[in-house]
């Protein structure tokens, strides 16, 4: 039974990381109808941002999660203006192409200078150790992120939902013309999401940094599975992804315990049978 | 008519003129490297062994004595089937007489077949199952660097002697880490130690915490490290995040690699014991080549043990052609030969190749480093015990190929 509060634990830790994920990936598909695959090759230059931080300037991992996100957040607007803005009234499968070869390019780029088996990062000194809870050891910098994660997700969630702002997005993503003819910039405003989602992405590259190694393709072996976290939570919605990352970690961590074997497997298997039963996903409503 | 009967004639010239090739001395050589060019084992293996193959053919002189020697890379993203075609396909229409590298165990069983299939040289540097000179062997297959009995028995046997009785497994669900916990298995239960447990984890896991958790619970004193490359680095790194070595057991990693050590940092990684047969700074010709190498590699990145056992693989094969005058495009003749030369190179030092394709050489338990005894961005390990070649690898009485069976 102790074993499986610990588990449980765990796959909340791993949880969160899908939830960081497949919410920036929820608030780009939401706002910009973008099924954003370039979104692990984010995550991963956000992990390579905060190594780079601390091994050429010497900034530590505090500052790095504030500005490894911004980075990257950058990089992301820059793409939108170069390239995915003129994708807007295509069909989703040009967004998908362009984000998916992008992400190649960006690993390719990464691995051609990195190789594959990655850079160090140690955990910051402070969040070092870790308490016994009696039923496992939990380290100090998991639990770090547990509460970090959710209190990012919930902000963003606050942000698009319940502020003026959000608002403006939400309108303008049902009838742009109209709210530019409120005097909005909408074509700004769609950058500045991107940028967001991106952020996000790169926040979750930091956080995990010290945890995996920083690889080129630590992107591309988790974005799979945080796709099937969008899918099965409904794309597009804020909460319904959130929620689901939690879940799908917490699941995940208990077939680790009960069937090892399956344990890259039950998410996929868990994906179908949403689509059979709820194809709009579990919180998704019919377009 | 007339088109048939020229035709004919046609056939019947080229059928001379080929036969006529064959007897000729053929002086040409096509290298397949085939190898996992951008996944977990691809800094192992990848890339650096096509350096190593291309090093090898300009070593051996052999250009400027008229051979013609090409080599090719591939690859086989870790995927059997993927590999076995690529091998196929090789042989039958690029004509490559001989494959060498195949990290991956799983892949370097599939393409054992086809090679045996086409009557190819199989030199396997990269892959650890030593079904592939026991139960699987073949006459067209020399497995150069390392398996997975020897490690079994240089880390497994010095770990449990020294008190590590009591054994768990996180092992690569696959041939590889199947074979790698069995041969470790026999070795632990010889010597009076028992195995608690085992969970078998998918290859390329990002996150252990669920296994390691299992470890823990287990009171294991031993905790058996049966994957490699990224997997095994991950582990690593985070069984010293949950407490787990600060707990009082004690990580084995059976099979770790100089980039898996370069990717850890010693901080991570000091006091980690594991074997190989090869390390750059081993004495002068291991740190001549290994310069020359650095030179030339992605990131002046020093080769692996994978790498090297490429070089010296192929070393050893030019010796043979050499010694039969030409290449008679048939592996079982070439990998006979091979057998019948003692194997001694700067790398490895003195061997042979074993009638069941074993190449043997001696075995080196290494540990870690402490940062502060490392002098350099390369100089990791310190030697902590030399097993001799003939006690390094599986003794033939007890293997199974049935080459040996004649």
């Amino acid at each position: 039974m102790q074993a499986l509060y610990a588990q449980l634990l765990v796959g909340l830790i791993n949880g969160s990381f899908y939830a960081l994920l497949s919410l920036g990936l929820a608030v780009i598909f939401g706002m910009l109808n973008i099924i954003n695959f370039a979104h692990g090759a984010l995550y991963m230059m956000g992990a390579f941002c905060a190594y780079f931080l601390l091994n050429i300037a010497g900034i530590n991992y505090w500052w790095a999660l504030l500005i490894a996100p911004i980075v990257v957040g950058i990089f992301g607007m820059i793409l939108e203006r170069t390239m995915l803005q003129w994708l807007s009234g295509l069909d989703h499968v040009y967004g998908l192409l362009l984000t998916f070869g992008i992400a190649l390019i960006i690993q390719g780029v990464f691995q051609n200078y990195f190789g594959s088996s990655g850079l160090p990062y140690q955990i910051p000194d402070a969040l070092r150790g870790g308490m016994n809870l009696g039923f496992m050891f939990l380290p100090i910098y998991r639990g770090w992120v547990v509460v970090f994660s959710l209190v990012i997700c919930l902000a963003t969630w606050f942000l698009i939902e319940k502020t003026q702002l959000g608002a403006y997005l939400r309108a303008a993503t049902e009838n742009p013309t109209l709210v530019r003819a409120f005097g909005i910039n909408v074509p700004r405003m769609i950058t500045l999401t991107y940028g967001l989602g991106v952020g996000l992405a790169a926040l979750a590259g930091v956080l995990s940094a010290p945890i995996n190694q920083v690889r080129p393709l630590m992107g591309a072996d988790l974005i799979i599975v945080v796709f099937a976290v969008v899918v099965i939570g409904g794309m597009g919605s804020i909460m319904g992804s959130i929620i689901t990352g939690f879940a799908l970690g917490v699941i995940e961590g208990l077939t680790k315990y009960f069937y090892p074997e399956a344990s890259n497997t039950v998410v996929f298997v868990l994906m179908v049978l949403v689509l059979l039963v709820k194809p709009t996903g579990l919180t998704g409503r019919a377009a | 008519m007339k088109n048939r009967i020229s035709a004919l004639l046609l056939g019947t010239a080229l059928t001379f003129a080929s036969a006529g090739l064959a007897l000729a001395q053929d002086k040409t050589v096509k290298i397949g490297a085939l190898s996992d060019q951008s996944g977990l084992y691809s800094d192992l293996g990848g890339p650096g062994s096509t350096l190593a193959a291309q090093m090898a053919v300009e070593d051996s002189g052999l250009l400027a004595k008229g051979w013609k020697i090409d080599v090719i890379s591939g690859d086989h993203q870790n995927k059997p089937d993927i590999g076995s075609t690529i091998a196929r396909q090789w042989f039958d229409v690029d004509k490559v007489d001989i494959i060498v590298d195949v990290p991956n165990s799983g892949v370097a069983l599939a393409v054992n077949n086809v090679v045996k299939e086409k009557n190819g040289v199989y030199i396997n540097s990269g892959a650890a199952t030593s079904d592939l000179t026991n139960a699987q062997c073949t006459p067209n297959t020399v497995h150069w660097t390392y398996d997975t009995y020897m490690l079994a028995h240089s880390t497994g046997q010095a770990l449990v002697k020294s008190g590590g009785d009591t054994w768990f497994f996180l092992t690569a669900d696959y041939a590889f880490g199947a074979a790698l916990e069995r041969d470790t298995t026999a070795v632990i239960t010889a010597n009076g130690g028992k195995v608690l447990g085992t969970v078998k984890h998918p290859l390329n896991t990002s996150d252990f915490s669920s296994f390691l958790l299992q470890a823990q619970s287990s009171k294991a004193k031993i905790i058996g490290l049966a994957n490699a490359g990224g997997d095994t680095t991950n582990s690593i790194k985070q069984a010293a995040e949950f407490g787990i070595v600060s707990g009082g057991q004690k990580l084995a990693a059976l099979l770790l690699f100089l980039t898996d050590v370069k990717a850890l940092g010693l901080e991570t990684a000091q006091g980690l014991n594991f074997t190989e047969t090869f390390y750059w700074d081993m004495n002068d010709q291991t740190r001549t080549f290994s310069k020359r190498f650095g030179e030339r590699s992605k990131n002046h990145a020093m080769p692996s043990m994978v790498q090297a056992g490429v070089y010296a693989g192929l070393r050893h094969y030019f010796k043979a052609l050499e010694a039969l005058g030409g290449n008679p495009h048939d592996g079982v003749k070439v990998v006979d030969k091979m057998k019948s030369i003692p194997t001694e190179d700067d790398l490895f030092g003195k061997g042979e190749i074993q009638p069941n394709g074993r190449a043997i050489h001696p075995a080196y338990l290494f540990e870690v480093k402490k940062p502060s005894e490392s002098k350099g961005p390369w100089d990791f390990y310190k030697l902590v015990a030399t097993v001799p070649a003939d006690q390094a690898f599986t003794p033939l009485s007890e293997s199974k190929c049935a080459l040996l069976k004649k």
